[in-house]
């Protein structure tokens, strides 16, 4: 038998991973990639707790559309950044600092 | 100790040592290669938490979709410049990163302090679900009932969903299109 507890130390360390990278990456696309680890930190949670839902399948519905909207938030976010790029020449969010040309 | 909690701490430890190693590697396309072994990890744990189905789920939208598309961003968006900002960075480290590394850290004291305290397996509708038989047994058949949920008590969300997923389509295509061809 798996303690709760364990499963949201584990995901509380995912997140935190994922907000260092937020942070301190300097590319775009890492920093995507610390939001999808922050995202599926949460994701754990959600599934750990949907254990003690056998009927309505709360949490582990939950989990499948936030999968979903990650899903469809990464399609965005790299059309946006390849975008950027074809523009600015860079993905660095530090440089990126004129609103319009 | 049982073998699913032994399991459980070896898919843990990959997830979170891969995840470390996604954070801190230069290489950027070694951490997002490491960025797979997490997600499969990660996969490893919903197994372990009775969710299968969201497991297959994982593997198939994110390894399957979203890490395909996180690579061809990297290959379109120029990998030379990319390396060239990676090493104009590398003697400020110590004093650029340290800010990042506290607020993380401080924040995972925060968080896991707060987990403990939280006493999760003994929250008042936990217990009453172990009462009630409320609790995904191991040798339960879950899809068969998240289909049913899905298409009964989750369908507004559900049709919400997939036409969210169809804006985010069209309007992924609309940005990547090439300038001038209105």
């Amino acid at each position: 038998m798996i303690s709760l507890t364990d499963f949201l130390i584990v995901s509380a360390a995912l997140f935190c991973i994922g907000l260092y990278m937020i942070v301190s990456k300097h590319n775009a696309i890492q920093i995507l990639i610390g939001i999808e680890l922050m995202l599926n930190a949460a994701n754990l949670n959600l599934v750990a707790f949907g254990k003690y839902d056998s009927l309505n399948n709360g949490g582990q519905m939950f989990a499948l559309f936030a999968i979903v909207l990650a899903a469809a938030t990464t399609a965005v976010a790299l059309a946006i950044i390849l975008n950027v790029y074809k523009k600015y020449k860079t993905i660095d969010p530090d440089r990126i600092d004129k609103l319009r040309d | 100790m049982s073998l699913a909690q032994a399991l459980f701490y070896l898919m843990s430890f990959i997830a979170l040592t891969s995840a470390v190693f996604v954070a801190a590697t230069k290489n950027l396309v070694r951490s997002v290669f490491m960025f797979f072994i997490t997600l499969f990890a990660l996969a490893g744990l919903y197994v372990l938490a009775l969710a299968d189905f969201v497991a297959i789920t994982q593997i198939v939208i994110y390894v399957g979709g979203i890490l395909v598309l996180i690579l061809f961003a990297f290959m379109l968006s120029g990998k030379e410049t990319l390396n060239a900002i990676a090493q104009q960075r590398r003697q400020f480290i110590s004093l650029s990163k340290l800010p990042a590394v506290l607020l993380a850290a401080l924040f995972l004291i925060v968080l896991i302090n707060v987990m403990l305290k939280t006493n999760a397996d003994h929250l008042g509708w936990i217990s009453q679900s172990i009462q009630q038989k409320n609790v995904i047994q191991p040798d339960a058949a879950t899809t068969e009932n998240i289909g049913v949920n899905l298409m009964t008590g989750y369908l507004l969300p559900f049709e919400a969903v997939s036409i969210l997923l169809m804006i985010a389509l069209v309007g992924a295509a609309h940005l990547s299109r090439k300038e001038g061809a209105q």
